[in-house]
């Protein structure tokens, strides 16, 4: 009996020994993320060849659609069954899980590639929780820009790119006085807030953005700030089409693309549907900031990552956090997907007119967080549903809406 | 000998007994436990009472979509039944073609809703749909756009659900139809009592059972109502066509509020059990008296 035992201890050692050492051969990871349409699975794909290079070995379990993605990520992570990496947002949105104990830190990968150095603070920062680095930023997106049909401004002797919004409104007259739909308007939520965000920016200035967003700050300033943006919001109103409403942010780009529509305010991810229709940056269209606005508003994607209790999967992280921020890959996967890189020190040359705008303002400082970084998602639905409330409903007094504003972060 | 069969019974039905009682009740109570705690994206085991509740209440865009699911299924179940009646009426007039007529009719309401939703969705789009249509045969003042219009969107809603409900109606309704006697009409014929009078006064009130089939499928739907707004107008324009099952989805996981999201639909099952109770205990007193009688 005895030796039975022993024999079985043996074995069990055996196995153990075993088993380890030939999952461990070789860095495993299984990817989940919502880049699935043509430039953002063409830039996953500079990961995956990357990772594959360097003796790894991908898998990709990606689902259209980010909030359908998030939804599996969820059930997986209840479950026990979570991926080796999610693709998602910096910031609050990754508060919970990491509060939990769910994921993996990186900071020893973080301060090997001495990302202090290289990242803009703000990121690090929000991609840190306790002191530590959780997150591996792949790109970053600018939020404040307005894109332009030439054609349509051609059409409506338009020749300057409006510095105020005075001037921004009118040129919106002539646009509609020479027939065109001025403002290319997606009716989405989600939209909406981004619009409005902007304009605030425009209005408050990049501390008083964040005095907002980050301290909750309800001083007289940043009310007349909210009050001053739902004015531009209410006026924006008076040049949208009848159908803007629930139309999808891409369909409003097509209606640049095929000049019936003048501007379109949109992140740069815009800038792919134009690639797409053989539109290039500077010549056909042209992307400037928010009139006014002293900065942009950002958002940036990492990859987050889970805990798994798998040896093979623990080196597969360490490697994607590796690649994810190595100056190559960064810019060719920043060209791939329309963003801009979230290292400061990377070859510029390679990027188009508008990531040249946005990556200036970004090395300079002045970018601040969308809300989806320093919000809840509660609080995010909430300023969703404020800003679509009052676009939708033009009887609500701006004045009594910017106080109502602040309920938002109850 | 009846304890021995009765056991049989017991033991055969105990799988599907274990499933009801796990997977339905459990997962049920499970999320009215939720629903007393703040649950945020994972359940928490902090109650706060009916704080949730109250948030719920105070939540315009939820007392909006309580409001539409009302307005929406009264004009539903009511537009289904009617045209469903009337489809069926006209088919029962031993019209030539019946059966290519009855296909094109009931062929709606083979599509999902997604289907559906996304065609009216394009009909009626100012920019793409009938408006623009008619627009460019020459009638410029023309205007069709309740998809868009904060008034008219949810019945834009009713009028494609009504679009694919109204064949099933129509299906349920001939059969029931079909199934009365030949003699009742030879009857009123020689009393000489016009068609119409026949169909609203001998046929209809035989009709009872057919039409509250068909009323408790649809209106099995409209709880559940969630794909067509989702296709049609996902909720907009502001909250004109949020409805109680899509604010859930979108707390449960877009906005990860566990909490709001379990009271939500807590509030809904209450809604329905108050609709359901009064008609299953009406079908119980019938039965009592049949038994007694």
């Amino acid at each position: 009996m005895k030796t039975m035992i022993k024999l079985f201890l043996a074995g069990v050692a055996f196995a153990g020994v075993l088993t380890p050492a030939q999952a461990e051969d070789k860095p495993t990871i299984e990817i989940l993320s919502s880049w699935t349409s043509g430039g953002e699975a063409a830039a996953l794909d500079v990961f995956k060849t990357e990772f594959e290079k360097r003796g790894g070995v991908w898998k990709d379990s990606s689902i259209a659609g980010f909030g359908a993605a998030d939804a599996a990520f969820q059930n997986r992570i209840v479950a026990g069954d979570p991926p080796g990496a999610k693709q998602g947002i910096i910031g609050l949105a990754a508060a919970d899980f990491v509060g939990q104990g769910l994921f993996n830190a990186v900071d020893d990968i973080a301060k090997a590639g001495k990302w202090a150095d290289v990242l803009p603070k703000s990121i690090l920062d929000l991609s840190s929780f306790g002191g530590e680095t959780y997150l591996a930023p792949t790109g970053a997106h600018g939020e404040s820009w307005v894109f332009y049909s030439k054609d349509a401004f051609a059409k409506a002797g338009i020749a300057d790119e409006p510095k105020s919004w005075k001037e921004f409104f009118a040129d919106l007259d002539k646009l509609k006085a020479a027939g065109l739909v001025p403002v290319a308007w997606g009716g989405q939520p989600w939209q909406q807030s981004k619009v409005f965000n902007m304009i605030l920016l425009s209005q408050v200035g990049i501390d008083g953005f964040l005095k907002i967003y980050v301290d909750k700050d309800k001083s007289e300033a940043s009310i007349a700030g909210v009050r001053k943006t739902l004015d531009i919001l209410r006026k924006l109103n008076g040049y949208v089409d009848e159908a803007a409403a629930g139309r999808n942010w891409n369909d409003a780009t097509a209606m640049l693309i095929t000049a019936k529509a003048g501007v379109q305010f949109m992140g740069d991810w815009a800038k792919g549907e134009f690639t797409v229709a053989g539109k290039v940056a500077g010549k056909d269209y042209g992307c400037m900031i928010v009139p006014e606005s002293p900065g942009m508003v950002y958002i940036a994607d990492s990859f987050y990552f889970p805990k798994t209790g798998t040896a093979a999967t623990d080196k597969g992280q360490k490697l994607l956090a590796e690649i994810v921020m190595d100056p190559a890959v960064q810019v060719a996967f920043s060209q791939k997907k329309g963003s801009i890189p979230v290292r400061l020190d990377i070859d510029k040359t390679k990027l188009d007119a508008c990531a040249l705008k946005g990556a200036a303002l970004m090395s300079a400082g002045a970018i601040v967080p969308d809300q989806a970084i320093v919000l809840t998602p509660q609080q995010v639905g909430a300023l969703d549903d404020f800003v679509d409330e009052f676009w939708n409903n033009g009887s609500e007094d701006a004045t009594a809406a910017a106080e109502k504003f602040f309920d938002v972060f109850e | 000998m009846k304890r021995k069969t009765n056991l049989a019974a017991t033991v055969a039905l105990l799988p599907t007994w274990l499933v009801a009682v796990v997977v339905f009740i459990g997962t049920m109570g499970w999320s009215i436990h939720l629903s007393f705690t703040n649950s945020t994206i994972f359940p928490s085991s902090t109650y706060v009472g009916l704080a949730q509740y109250q948030k719920l209440f105070s939540s315009a865009k939820w007392l909006a979509s309580l409001q539409n699911v009302v307005t929406f299924g009264i004009l539903y179940v009511g537009g289904c039944l009617l045209l469903g009646f009337l489809l069926a009426t006209a088919l029962d007039r031993k019209i030539r073609f019946e059966s290519v007529f009855r296909t094109i009719f009931l062929y709606p309401y083979a599509m999902s809703f997604v289907v559906t939703g996304l065609i009216w969705q394009w009909m009626l789009n100012p920019m793409l749909g009938i408006q623009a249509s008619v627009r460019s045969l020459g009638w410029d003042s023309f205007v069709l756009d309740w998809v868009v219009n904060r008034d008219m969107a949810i019945y834009a809603l009713v009028l494609a659900g009504v679009w694919q409900g109204a064949g099933l109606v129509m299906v349920i309704v001939l059969s029931g139809m079909r199934g009365i006697e030949a003699e009742q009409w030879k009857a009123a014929r020689i009393d000489g009592i016009p068609v119409w009078r026949i169909y609203l006064s001998i046929i209809l009130p035989q009709l009872g059972p057919a039409l509250a089939a068909a009323g408790l499928l649809l209106a099995m739907g409209v709880i559940k109502t969630y794909d067509i707004v989702v296709a049609m107008t996902n909720g907009g324009p502001g909250n004109a066509t949020e409805v109680p099952a899509k604010f859930i989805m979108d707390n449960l996981f877009g906005r990860q509020n566990l909490g709001l999201a379990t009271a939500g639909a807590t509030v809904l099952v209450l809604g329905v059990l108050m609709i359901v109770a009064p008609f299953r205990y009406a079908m119980h007193m019938r039965g009592k008296k049949r038994g007694a009688r």
